[in-house]
C-alpha cells in the first residue's frame, strides 16, 4: 500500500515539476515586470511601476502596439469570414476535390512559420506588399483561417442538416436560411473564432518580422529588443501581451464552453 | 465551382427551375470561393514560387529568373549547410525523444490519477502557453540560466553551479523543450485519456503489474496519439528560430538561422529558398514515415 502511495506521490512531484518548467517563464515574466531592479533575479527588489511607464513612454512600442491591434483586428474578421465559409462548405457540399479544397484551407499552421515568412517576404515583394500592414495581415489570415474553420465546423457537427434542407424544400432561400438558421446558430464560435484568430495574430512573430518591414508589429518590437541587453521592459511588454491573449482567448473559452453546453441540453 | 453540387436531393414533386439552380450556384460560390481563392493566392503560390525561386540567380545583387541548379548545386556541397541539417534534424530528433518521455508521466497522471473538475483546469492551462509570446518565454528562460540568474543564486547556497547552459545545443533544447512540451502533454493527455479502462482493468485482473501495463497495454494501445505527439514536437523544434538563436547562440547555426541570416543580412533569397525546401521535403518525409510507424503495424500485434 505504501509503494503504491510513493508511486502517486511521485506521479504528482513529477507532474508538478514539468508544470513548473512551463508556466516559470511566463509567471516570472509577470513578477519581474514589477520589480525595481534592473537585472530580473533573487533577492526580490521592490515594487514598481517604472517599467511599465518606460514602455508607455516608447513611441516605438506604442508604435507596434498600435500595428499590432490593426492587424489582430483585421486578421481576426478576415479569417473568421474565410474560416466560417470554408466550414460551411464542408458541412454543407460533397464535391470533386473536396479533400484537396479543406487541405488547401487547413495546411498552413504545419508548415514552419520560417518557411511561411520567407514565401511571404519573396511573393509580397513581387506584388509591392511586403513592408505593409496588409502584408503582415494577409499572412496572418492564411495562418489564422484554419483555426476559424476548426471551431466553426465543430460547431456545426451539432446542425442537423436536414434543418437546412427542410427549410429549402419549403421554399426558402439558400441565402435567407443561412442568416435566419446557421449563423445565429453559429454564433458563438464565430465570435470565439474573432477572439481566438485576433490572439494568433497578435501574437506571431515570425511571418510579420520578414514581412512587415519598418511597420514593425509589437512582437516583431519584442524580438529587436531581444537582441539588445537585459532590459526589464521586456518583462513588462510581456505581461500586457500575456494580458491581451489571454483575455480574447479565456473570451473564445467562455463563449465555446456555453456553446457546448447549450449544445448538450438541445440534444439529449 | 461548378463541379460544386448539393447533397439535398429535392423531391420530384417540385422541379428545380433554372433561376433557383443558378440562385444556388452563386450561394455555392459565394461561401465556397473566397476561402479557397485566399488560400490559393496567399499560401500555395507563395510557396510554389519558393520553389521556383530556387532556380533563380542573383546578377550584381539583383534577383533575376533563371532555370538554374546553381543554387541547388551550391547548398547541397556547402559544408556549413550539412552540418546545420545535421545539426538541426539531430537537436529535433532529440527533442521530441525528450519531450515525449518527460512528458510521459505528467499525461499519465492527468489522464489516470486526478480528478475530471482537475484534469479539465490543466488541460485549459496547458493552452495558455500557446499565446503567450514565445520569444518573451525564451527572454525568461535565458534569464533563468544566467550566470547571475535564479538557477545559479539557487545553486549557489547548495554549493553547486555555477552552470552555464547559455549559448550551447544544450541551452537550444531547453529553448525547444519551452515550446514543444505544453503540446507534448496535451496531446499525450489526450492520447491516455482514449485508451479503454476495461483493458487497463482486464491487464490488472490478469495479475499484470502496474509497469507492464504501461508498457504493453496502454503504450500500444496510445501509439497513434504518443507518435503524433513527438512527430509534432520534431517539426516545431526543426522550424524554431528562436531558441537556438537566444539559448544556443546560434553556435552552431541551425537551418532556420541559415535562412534568416540568408533573407535579412545576406541577401540571397534563392539560396534561402533551396534551404527552406529542403526542410519542407524533410518535415513531409518525416511526417510520413511517423505516420507510417503509428498505423503501420496495427494489423502486426494482435
Amino acid at each position: 500500500m505504501s509503494r503504491a502511495l510513493l508511486r502517486r506521490a511521485a506521479l504528482l512531484v513529477w507532474t508538478f515539476l514539468v508544470f513548473t518548467f512551463i508556466f516559470a517563464p511566463i509567471i516570472s515574466t509577470i513578477v519581474f515586470s514589477f520589480n525595481a531592479d534592473r537585472f530580473p533575479s533573487l533577492p526580490w527588489g521592490g515594487f514598481s511601476l517604472q517599467w511599465y511607464e518606460a514602455v508607455f513612454a516608447d513611441a516605438s512600442v506604442q508604435r507596434g502596439l498600435v500595428n499590432s491591434l490593426i492587424v489582430a483586428g483585421a486578421t481576426s474578421v478576415i479569417a473568421t469570414f474565410l474560416g466560417f465559409a470554408a466550414a460551411y462548405v464542408d458541412y454543407r457540399y460533397r464535391f470533386f476535390g473536396k479533400a484537396a479544397y479543406t487541405a488547401i484551407v487547413a495546411l498552413p499552421p504545419t508548415v514552419p512559420v520560417v518557411i511561411l515568412g520567407v514565401a511571404m517576404l519573396t511573393f509580397e515583394g513581387r506584388i509591392g506588399l511586403s513592408g505593409t500592414l496588409t502584408g503582415v495581415t494577409v499572412g496572418h489570415v492564411v495562418l489564422a483561417a484554419p483555426f476559424a474553420m476548426a471551431l466553426v465546423r465543430m460547431r456545426l457537427a451539432d446542425l442537423d442538416p436536414d434543418i437546412e434542407r427542410a427549410a429549402w424544400n419549403l421554399g426558402a432561400t439558400p441565402w435567407s436560411t443561412i442568416t435566419g438558421v446557421v449563423i445565429p446558430f453559429c454564433l458563438p464560435a464565430i465570435l470565439a473564432s474573432i477572439f481566438l484568430t485576433a490572439a494568433v495574430s497578435f501574437d506571431e512573430f515570425m511571418i510579420a518580422w520578414f514581412v512587415s518591414g519598418v511597420n514593425e508589429t509589437l512582437p516583431v518590437r519584442v524580438l529587436a529588443m531581444l537582441q539588445g541587453q537585459v532590459s526589464p521592459r521586456i518583462n513588462a511588454i510581456g505581461a500586457l501581451v500575456f494580458a491581451v491573449s489571454m483575455t480574447l482567448v479565456v473570451a473564445a473559452q467562455i463563449l465555446l464552453g456555453r456553446n457546448g453546453r447549450r449544445s448538450k441540453e438541445t440534444q439529449p | 465551382m461548378s463541379d460544386a453540387r448539393s447533397t439535398q436531393t429535392l423531391p420530384s414533386a417540385s422541379p428545380v427551375t433554372s433561376s433557383a439552380r443558378a440562385t444556388r450556384l452563386r450561394f455555392a460560390a459565394f461561401w465556397g470561393l473566397p476561402p479557397l481563392v485566399w488560400q490559393l493566392a496567399f499560401f500555395v503560390v507563395p510557396l510554389g514560387f519558393l520553389v521556383a525561386m530556387t532556380f533563380w540567380s542573383v546578377k550584381s545583387f539583383r534577383l533575376t529568373p533563371d532555370a538554374t541548379l546553381a543554387n541547388w548545386t551550391f547548398i547541397l556541397n556547402a559544408g556549413f549547410f550539412r552540418n546545420a541539417y545535421v545539426y538541426t534534424f539531430w537537436l529535433a530528433g532529440l527533442t521530441a525523444l525528450l519531450a515525449s518521455l518527460i512528458a510521459f508521466p505528467a499525461a499519465y497522471t492527468l489522464a489516470f490519477r486526478l480528478q475530471p473538475a482537475t484534469r479539465r483546469f490543466l488541460v485549459f492551462m496547458l493552452v495558455v502557453p500557446f499565446f503567450t509570446s514565445y520569444p518573451v518565454r525564451i527572454y525568461s528562460t535565458q534569464i533563468f540560466f544566467s550566470p547571475q540568474g535564479i538557477i545559479n543564486a539557487a545553486l549557489h547556497p547548495l554549493g553547486l553551479g555555477p552552470i552555464s547552459v547559455l549559448n550551447s545545443p544544450t541551452g537550444t533544447v531547453i529553448g525547444y523543450l519551452v515550446l514543444t512540451l505544453p503540446l507534448v502533454v496535451l496531446l499525450q493527455t489526450f492520447a491516455l485519456m482514449n485508451v479503454p479502462k476495461t483493458l487497463i482493468e482486464a491487464a490488472h485482473n490478469l495479475g499484470c503489474g502496474r509497469l507492464r501495463t504501461i508498457l504493453t497495454v496502454i503504450v500500444p494501445s496510445a501509439r497513434i496519439g504518443l507518435v503524433v505527439a513527438a512527430t509534432f514536437a520534431f517539426v516545431l523544434a526543426f522550424g524554431d528560430y528562436v531558441a537556438p538563436l537566444y539559448l544556443g547562440g546560434s553556435k552552431p547555426p541551425t537551418l532556420s538561422i541559415l535562412i534568416a541570416d540568408q533573407v535579412k543580412s545576406g541577401n540571397h533569397w534563392p539560396r534561402a529558398s533551396v534551404v527552406a525546401v529542403i526542410m519542407i521535403l524533410t518535415l513531409v518525409a518525416v511526417m510520413s514515415t511517423m505516420l507510417a510507424l503509428a498505423y503501420g503495424r496495427r494489423g502486426a500485434k494482435p
